[in-house]
C-alpha cells in the first residue's frame, strides 16, 4: 500500500479493495519497527563512535554502564530527559520550542524510503522491507535533507544570542551549497538504474556472483552494484552527505572554538538531546542511502540457493538484512575515522571547496557517466564508449579551464587581473 | 498497489479527492497564507510560507502528481525559503524599527492596487473555468497541463510518471526551459556585478 494511492483515490475505492485493515496494520508495524530500529541504531552508533574514537586516541572510552559501557548512551539520554530546560529571556519562545522537532522529523522521514531487506510477505501481503516505497524515493531524500535545514537555522535564530545566530547563518549557506553537490552525487547512481524509486535501485543491483561487484561489466541483462561504475559519484555523494549532516570535518555550524556551541548553545535537556539524536540519525540514514544507491543495498551472496523451507526463510528474510546492516555499519565506521582523524575546515575554504571544486568535479563526472550510458544505449563497443566519455570529460575540463582564466585568482586584486 | 493507482489515474474519472481531506488541507493552506501576510515578524512569515508550500505539495499528491509535489518541496519549501531566511538573518531585517523607516509614500497604495488586481484576475479565472461535478482528464482545466495526459494514459506503472514529464520538458518545452535557465544565469551574473562594484582592492574570494 502506497501513501500516494491512499491519498489519490476516494475512500470508496479503498474499501472495495477490502484489505485496508491489513494494509494499515502492516504500515503501522513497519513505522514502529523502523522508528525503534533507528533509535536503537543511534544509541549503538554513539556508543560505538565513542569506543572507536577512544581506540584511535589510546583511551578506554565509556566503560562503566553495562558491559563494555554499551548502556552509556541510555544513561546520558535518561539524564538529559530529566534535566531542567532553560529558555533564554531574549529567545523567540515558540520557534525555540519548535526547532528541535523540525530537525528530527525529516531525519526520521528520510529513513522511511530506505529498503533494509528483500521482498518478504507480512500477514499474507508481499512487500519490500521499507516503510514506504515511493516512486520517487531518491527525490524524497533530497526534499527531506532540504527541509531538515530548518531545524538548525531556526534554532540559532530563535536563541536570541550572537553565537547561535552566527552558527545558523553558516548552516544555511553551507547546507544550501552542499545540497547541489549532494544532488549531483545522487544523480550518478540514478543514471545507471534509470529510476527514482529506491526499491527499484536496490533491486537493479541484484547479486549474481562476484562479477556484480564491478557493475554490469558490459554483460547485457546483468546489472551489478553501482559502486565501480559510479565511483566518482560515490565519493562526491559521501563528502556532500557529510557536509549536509554537519559531520566533522564540516561541523562549522557548531565549531566550539569559534562559536561556543553553535546553534545548540542555548539548548539544554531533552531539546538538546533531540538535536543530537537528529544529527546522528542523519549520519546513519545517509550511510544507509549510500549503501542503497551505490553498494547494492541488501544484495549479497545467500547462504543456500534455496528459497523455500527453513533455509528459504533465512535467505529471504535474514541474509538481505545482514548484508544491508553490514554495509551500513562499515560506512558509519568510516565516518567515525573521519571524526577522529580530520581537523575542522576553515569556513571560507569550506565554501570554496564546494563551489570551486566539488560541484565542478561532480558535473565532470556526471558528463563522463552520461556519455558512457549513451554509448551503451547506442550499442557501441567498450573502446568507443570510453573514447566518447573521455573526450566529453576532457572537453568539459577545458571549458572549466577557460572559465577559470576569466576570473581573478584568489588574493589577486581586480587591477592586477586586468 | 498498482491496481489502485490505475484506478486513480485511468478509469477514473476523476480525481476523487476526499472532500474531508480537501477542506482540512485548504483550511490549513489558507491559515498559512494569512499568517504570511499578517505576521509582524518576517521569520514567522517565512515559516508560514513553508507551511503553505508543503500543504500545496500535499494537494499535488492528491491530484496524482507526486513529481510536482516533490519538486514543490525541494525547490520552494526548502531552497527558496531557506534563502529568504538567510537574507533575513544576514541583514537583520527582523527588527521593527527598520520596517518602520523603510516606508516609502507610494509603496502601500501601489501594493494594495497590485494586490486587488491579482485578486480580480484570480476570481475571473476561477469563475471563467468553473465546472460543477468531477472533472474528467479531458476536462478543460486539466488539459491545460500537458503532463497529466501523459500520466493518465500510461499503464506501465508508477515510476513512469517521470518519463512523460521529462520528455515534454525537453522536447515540447525545450525552448522555454532554456530561456528560464538563461534567466537564472542573468540573475547570478547581476548579483556578482552588484557585489563586486567597489573600486578598492577587492577581496576576490566570493563566498557564496
Amino acid at each position: 500500500m502506497n501513501s500516494i494511492s491512499l491519498l489519490a483515490v476516494a475512500p470508496k475505492h479503498l474499501f472495495e479493495n477490502g484489505d485496508l485493515l491489513v494494509s494499515s496494520i502492516v504500515v503501522i508495524i513497519k513505522v514502529v519497527v523502523a522508528f525503534a530500529l533507528l533509535l536503537v541504531g543511534v544509541m549503538l552508533y554513539i556508543w560505538g563512535m565513542r569506543k572507536w574514537i577512544a581506540d584511535m586516541q589510546n583511551r578506554v572510552g565509556p566503560a562503566t554502564a553495562g558491559p563494555f559501557g554499551i548502556l552509556q548512551t541510555l544513561a546520558d539520554g535518561i539524564k538529559l530527559f530529566f534535566k531542567e530546560q532553560t529558555i533564554p529571556s531574549t529567545a523567540h519562545r515558540s520557534v525555540f520550542r519548535l526547532a528541535p522537532y523540525l530537525s528530527i522529523t525529516p531525519a526520521f522521514l528520510m529513513f522511511c524510503v530506505v529498503p533494509i531487506g528483500g521482498e518478504v510477505s507480512i500477514l499474507g501481503r508481499q512487500t519490500t522491507l521499507q516503510v514506504v516505497d515511493l516512486p520517487f524515493g531518491a527525490m524524497f531524500v533530497l526534499a527531506c535533507s532540504g527541509v531538515g535545514v530548518y531545524g538548525v537555522i531556526l534554532a540559532g535564530w530563535s536563541s536570541g544570542s550572537k553565537y547561535p545566530l552566527l552558527g545558523s547563518v553558516r548552516a544555511s549557506a553551507q547546507l544550501l551549497s552542499y545540497e547541489a553537490a549532494f544532488g549531483l552525487g545522487l544523480l550518478g547512481a540514478l543514471i545507471h538504474t534509470g529510476t527514482l524509486s529506491t526499491s527499484e535501485i536496490a533491486k537493479a543491483q541484484f547479486w549474481h556472483g562476484p562479477a556484480s561487484l564491478f557493475g554490469n561489466g558490459g554483460v547485457a541483462g546483468q546489472a551489478g552494484w553501482n559502486f565501480f561504475p559510479a565511483i566518482g559519484a560515490f565519493f562526491i555523494f559521501i563528502i556532500a552527505a557529510l557536509a549536509e549532516t554537519n559531520h566533522p570535518p564540516f561541523d562549522l555550524v557548531e565549531a566550539e572554538q569559534e562559536l561556543v556551541g553553535g546553534f545548540v548553545t542555548e539548548y539544554s535537556g531533552i531539546r538538546f538531546a533531540i538535536f543530537f539524536l537528529a544529527e546522528f540519525m542523519n549520519v546513519i540514514t545517509m550511510c544507509a542511502i549510500a549503501t542503497t544507491l551505490f553498494l547494492g543495498g541488501p544484495s549479497g551472496p545467500a547462504l543456500w540457493p534455496s528459497k523455500v523451507g527453513a533455509h528459504g526463510v533465512i535467505n529471504v528474510w535474514l541474509m538481505p538484512i545482514i548484508w544491508f546492516a553490514g554495509k551500513t555499519i562499515m560506512l558509519t565506521y568510516g565516518t567515525v575515522w573521519l571524526r577522529a582523524a580530520t581537523p575542522r575546515m576553515r569556513y571560507d575554504k569550506l565554501m570554496a571547496f564546494c563551489w570551486k571544486y566539488l560541484i565542478e568535479a561532480a558535473i565532470l563526472w556526471i558528463m563522463f557517466e552520461i556519455a558512457l550510458e549513451i554509448g551503451r544505449s547506442q550499442g557501441w563497443s567498450t573502446a568507443g564508449r570510453f573514447t566518447l566519455a573521455g573526450a566529453t570529460a576532457v572537453g568539459c575540463g577545458l571549458l572549466y579551464g577557460l572559465l577559470m582564466l576569466c576570473v581573478p585568482k584568489p588574493g589577486e586584486t581586480v587591477e592586477e587581473f586586468r | 498497489m498498482n491496481a489502485l493507482l490505475l484506478a486513480a489515474t485511468k478509469d477514473v474519472v476523476a480525481f476523487h479527492v476526499n472532500p474531508v481531506l480537501f477542506y482540512a488541507l485548504a483550511a490549513i493552506a489558507i491559515a498559512g497564507a494569512t499568517g504570511v501576510v499578517i505576521s509582524r515578524n518576517p521569520v514567522h512569515s517565512a515559516l508560514f510560507l513553508v507551511m503553505t508550500m508543503i500543504i500545496i505539495a500535499v494537494f499535488f499528491l492528491t491530484l496524482s502528481a507526486p513529481m510536482v509535489a516533490i519538486v514543490q518541496v525541494i525547490v520552494y519549501a526548502s531552497a527558496i525559503v531557506v534563502l529568504f531566511l538567510f537574507v533575513i538573518m544576514l541583514l537583520g531585517i527582523d527588527r521593527h524599527e527598520m520596517l518602520a523607516t523603510d516606508d516609502r509614500k507610494y509603496q502601500r497604495p501601489a501594493g494594495a492596487a497590485l494586490g486587488l488586481l491579482t485578486l480580480g484576475g484570480l476570481i475571473a479565472t476561477v469563475i471563467g473555468n468553473w465546472q460543477l461535478g468531477p472533472q474528467t482528464s479531458s476536462g478543460r482545466a486539466l488539459s491545460a497541463i500537458p503532463t497529466l495526459d501523459g500520466v493518465a494514459s500510461t499503464t506501465a506503472g508508477e515510476t513512469d510518471q517521470i518519463r512523460p514529464l521529462a520528455r515534454t520538458l525537453f522536447t515540447q518545452f525545450a525552448w522555454q526551459f532554456q530561456v528560464t535557465a538563461v534567466l537564472l544565469v542573468i540573475a547570478v551574473v547581476g548579483a556578482v556585478v552588484l557585489a563586486r562594484r567597489s573600486t578598492r582592492p577587492a577581496r576576490t574570494e566570493v563566498s557564496a
